[in-house]
């Protein structure tokens, strides 16, 4: 073969390696918190908030077409920064929001929903945020968009206009 | 006499399978990063997030989970970051041999034109 021809190939092989070696260097070098995107709900059931005898099944949700899964505590100030929020997602655009109810007190709970209204269908009560967990939270408050039981988008931290219309789009 | 024999071994095989179980899970814990401290693992921590996952190592554990199983949980939920030392995947292997390989074509062509310089 032909010395310009190798060096041709030696240099392309090197560049590969090298590209390869920086892309692989770069990758997870921080948390992933989409990693939960694109996955079925895990299994979970909760008691309501409200009725002990009704049950927050997680296979309930993965028979709905669109649900919002929401992360909230009374004890969470950020909560009620994001309250109004998930107020117009369920008046304005008819929004199933169902609410996980993160290591809070029964009565504090009622009397945060009692206060700021309560935008939620169902409420499982996570009392040892051990669902949390198995959702991949990381705490309070977070959003999860499913689509028939799939997670499909996620905000962390107290919604804002942006993750809204974010939630909307993904309604259409 | 046999009854107090046997309770003494009885004490002292359990109280070996508590101690082997604590390490086990204190082994995990190092293992596992804090995601929402800094650089700490949850053995260190005290946030809620390291308590909470703590409960649930241990819950897992009395479950009869074992150690990869716990990590495979975890890394599904969170990603590779939150262990320690995530083991080799192909972006550690990766890492690993493509210096290697680097190295060795190197020496192939200093080999080489060595070679043709003694001819």
């Amino acid at each position: 073969m032909n010395n310009k021809y190798k060096i041709i190939i030696l240099g392309i092989t090197i560049v590969i390696i090298f590209v390869l070696f920086l892309r692989v260097l770069n990758s997870n070098k921080t948390y992933q918190p989409n990693q939960m995107i694109g996955k079925k709900i895990p299994e979970f059931i909760l008691e309501d908030l409200f009725n002990k005898n009704t049950k927050l099944d997680s296979k309930v949700l993965s028979g709905k077409d669109f649900a919002v899964l929401n992360i909230w505590a009374s004890w969470c100030i950020p909560c009620r920064i994001e309250h109004p929020f998930l107020m117009d997602l369920k008046d304005k655009n008819q929004i199933n929001i169902i609410g996980l109810n993160y290591k809070d007190e029964s009565v504090n709970a009622k009397n945060f929903l009692k206060k700021y209204g309560n935008p939620y269908s169902l409420i499982g009560v996570d009392k040892k945020g051990e669902v949390a967990i198995q959702l991949g939270a990381y705490g309070v408050p977070e959003t999860y968009v499913l689509k028939k039981g799939k997670i499909i988008f996620k905000h962390i931290g107290p919604l804002n206009e942006d993750a809204v219309n974010k939630i909307l789009e993904l309604k259409k | 006499m046999k009854k107090f024999i046997f309770i003494v071994i009885f004490f002292i095989l359990s109280s070996n399978v508590f101690s082997a179980n604590e390490e086990l899970k204190n082994k995990i814990y190092k293992n596992i990063r804090c995601i929402v401290c800094q650089g700490q693992s949850i053995y260190e921590s005290n946030s809620d997030f390291a308590i909470d996952l703590k409960k649930l190592i241990s819950k897992k554990l009395d479950n009869g989970e074992n150690e990869k199983q716990i990590y495979e949980f975890l890394i599904s939920r969170y990603g590779d970051w939150i262990v320690f030392n995530p083991g080799l995947n192909f972006n550690s292997l990766a890492l690993w041999l493509l210096p290697l390989i680097v190295f060795m074509i190197g020496g192939f062509l200093i080999f080489r034109l060595n070679n043709k310089k003694r001819k």
